[in-house]
């Protein structure tokens, strides 16, 4: 049975649809993340499930108990807001020991969980700083310590990583993924960055303009995304503009600029087809094109490529072999399953 | 940073001389010598047909220690200024704390009510007062005792109690400024955050919201503290003759009995205590809260 069961939650704020009707299941332990861009209704769907706003319509179910007259003091649910909300007036320790107080665990043990709470996310030694004398990073890390020291049911993550640099952001994801692998606890998160998305979950919800476009797993999601939005949101791609003719035989032909090939493709006339760059390569035959850049990072070439069918992006591993240089003709190649294909409403 | 040619910082700070120049010599003028002539004013004689007497003596001053009518009129003075400013925090957080919640277009509209009194003259808002509560013919006592809830007016006019509220609505909007300020700098989700970790709303209230505020209370404390004592045109038209303060005692004995040296120890003592209070309130505030809030 589902751990946590959202069932046709919607939420509308005059007569605007911030969450559609959407419909998700998480299992016990699982790390799922709720991906999209501002405004496509993922930060509403962790607020209700807190409890901070209420449903329009809908229900949710935790653990098989319905959600809906259940405040959020109640819920005991672990947060971790984007801006950390540590309360400034307070010690680290006295942060992460704020829930325990309000659960009324004894002294003894309180400071004991606490303890264990700041050394789980690396910051034995800190109990007496103050927030304002932190680092981001160690801000972060506090409010952490304080979400996770109060065994909540569901750990509830609003983009917590976006105000660390780079760096600091990818070692929290290791971190992040650790702490929560080993403790097991069932995980939400709330992000718009795709990376942090496919570095962390499970299972990635994409949402856009308030519905779900696709749930799947990081892998899933990437190589067959089930929707235009998904595909470009999702890492980038190559969108080529073709045609699909269906020959005798039920066998398609697909005409992308002076490069055709078979294919088994659904649907016939004006197509787009998505590739993804580093799905694509160099051969002999296929579509061509001309090397217009070709820029060196370190562990792989980024091309632009000018073809008949529009600009092509394409990434090749730095494996030592020779690469085209500017200016080059070069023919494209990329395999049938590495494709997304979709009508092109502009053409036709 | 450190500059290496002498010659380039003293052109800098000669020209920086006289910039404020202006400044400096507008304020010596008008407030460090008067200040300077009124210390020495309390330290001259008096007498009823001599005049003033460009002495130094310490008559002023013993009669203001060894008097109890002054001793009563400073204590009533910082009463008034101690309740005054407790009434305002009272008041004032909860006014400020719903003020910061209200949505757009009532935020604006309530902070414009609750500002608007500094518009006008404070003469004008006591005498308000005054209209409502003064004696048989303030509109509130004759409606009262109309309809028989009571039978003689409402003791207001020249009463502490009279005081303390007009003076506490004149000082309101300093103290709903000052605590207004500390929670707009409190995090928006500092409340679900507290609340999502068991907290409830009271507590939320208690040990998350009030906890951030203090300083804002407290330095709009030290604000309406020294405001309320050291006011005069409040306690003059509702306290008057009757019912003197530091501020209105001071101006009697300038403009009524004309012992001018008397007034002036008056109103230096007030000025002396009074920047003792706030400067020592204000350093163990900055100690208190160093660590948390910079």
């Amino acid at each position: 049975m589902a751990f946590l069961e959202l069932q046709n939650v919607t939420k509308t704020f005059g007569d605007h649809t911030a969450v559609n009707a959407i419909n998700l299941t998480v299992q016990k332990g699982e790390f799922v993340s709720l991906l999209g861009p501002s405004g496509c209704g993922k930060t509403t769907t962790l607020q209700m499930i807190a409890g901070f706003v209420p449903l329009t319509k809908g229900i949710i179910r935790l653990d098989g108990r319905d959600l809906s007259n259940v405040k959020p003091a109640e819920r005991g649910l672990g947060i971790v807001f984007q801006s950390y909300a540590l309360f400034p007036h307070m010690t680290a320790a006295q942060n992460v020991a704020f829930g325990l107080e309000m659960r009324s665990i004894p002294r003894s043990d309180r400071d004991q969980r606490v303890r264990d709470a700041l050394a789980l996310v690396g910051l034995a030694g800190y109990e007496e700083r103050f927030p304002r004398r932190m680092s981001g990073g160690q801000q972060q890390r506090v409010a952490l310590a304080r979400a996770l020291v109060i065994r909540p049911q569901i750990l509830l993550l609003d983009e917590p990583l976006s105000n660390l640099d780079a760096k600091l952001r990818e070692e929290m994801q290791i971190e992040l993924r650790q702490i929560q692998r080993n403790l097991g606890t069932t995980t939400i998160l709330v992000t718009h960055d795709q990376h942090e998305a496919m570095a962390l979950s499970d299972r990635i919800v994409v949402m856009n303009k308030g519905d779900i476009e696709q749930i799947g797993s990081p892998q899933d999601t990437y190589h067959s995304p089930a929707s235009a939005f998904v595909a470009t949101f999702l890492g980038k791609t190559n969108a080529f503009e073709g045609e699909v003719q269906v020959a005798q035989g039920g066998i398609s032909r697909i005409i992308v600029g002076d490069h055709v090939y078979t294919a088994s493709a659904h649907i016939k006339g004006p197509v787009i087809i998505s590739v993804r760059p580093e799905r694509i390569s160099f051969a002999k035959a296929g579509l061509r094109g001309t090397v217009c850049t070709r820029i060196f990072r370190g562990n792989h070439w980024l091309f632009q490529i000018k073809t008949i069918a529009g600009v092509a992006t394409v990434i090749r591993q730095n494996d030592g072999t020779s690469m085209p240089e500017e200016g080059h003709d070069v023919h494209l190649v990329w395999r049938e399953e590495d494709t997304f294909v979709r009508a092109n409403s502009k053409v036709g | 940073m450190q500059s290496s040619s002498p010659l380039f910082l003293s052109t800098q700070t000669r020209s920086a001389w006289g910039l404020i120049l202006p400044s400096l010599a507008l304020f010596l003028a008008v407030v460090i010598i008067p200040l300077i002539m009124t210390v020495m004013l309390s330290f001259h004689d008096w007498g009823q047909y001599k005049g003033i007497e460009t002495v130094f003596i310490l008559k002023n001053w013993y009669e203001i220690w060894s008097d109890s009518y002054f001793h009563e009129m400073f204590a009533r003075t910082f009463r008034i200024a101690v309740l005054v400013t407790f009434i305002t925090m009272a008041l004032g957080a909860p006014e400020a704390y719903i003020l910061n919640r209200m949505r757009a277009p009532w935020k604006g509209v309530f902070l414009l009510v609750i500002l608007g009194p500094l518009l006008i003259s404070v003469v004008a808002r006591t005498l308000g007062w005054a209209l409502l509560f003064g004696g048989k013919n303030g509109v509130v006592n004759m409606a009262l005792m109309k309809i028989g809830v009571i039978d003689a007016p409402l003791p207001f006019m020249f009463t502490e109690t009279g005081v303390v509220i007009a003076l506490s609505h004149v000082m309101m909007p300093f103290m709903v400024l000052s605590i207004w300020a500390a929670l707009q700098k409190l995090d928006p989700q500092i409340e679900n955050a507290a609340l999502s970790l068991g907290a409830s709303q009271l507590t939320v209230m208690r040990r998350i919201i009030f906890p951030q505020i203090m300083p804002g209370l407290l330095s709009g404390g030290i604000i309406v503290f020294s405001l309320a004592a050291s006011a005069f045109a409040t306690p003059a038209i509702i306290g008057g003759r009757r019912l003197k303060v530091a501020a209105t005692l001071a101006y009697d004995e300038f403009l009524n009995t004309l012992n001018w040296p008397l007034g002036a120890a008056v109103a230096v003592l007030l000025l002396v205590a009074l920047v003792i209070i706030v400067v020592s309130s204000n350093a163990l505030i900055e100690r208190r809260y160093k660590a948390v809030f910079e």
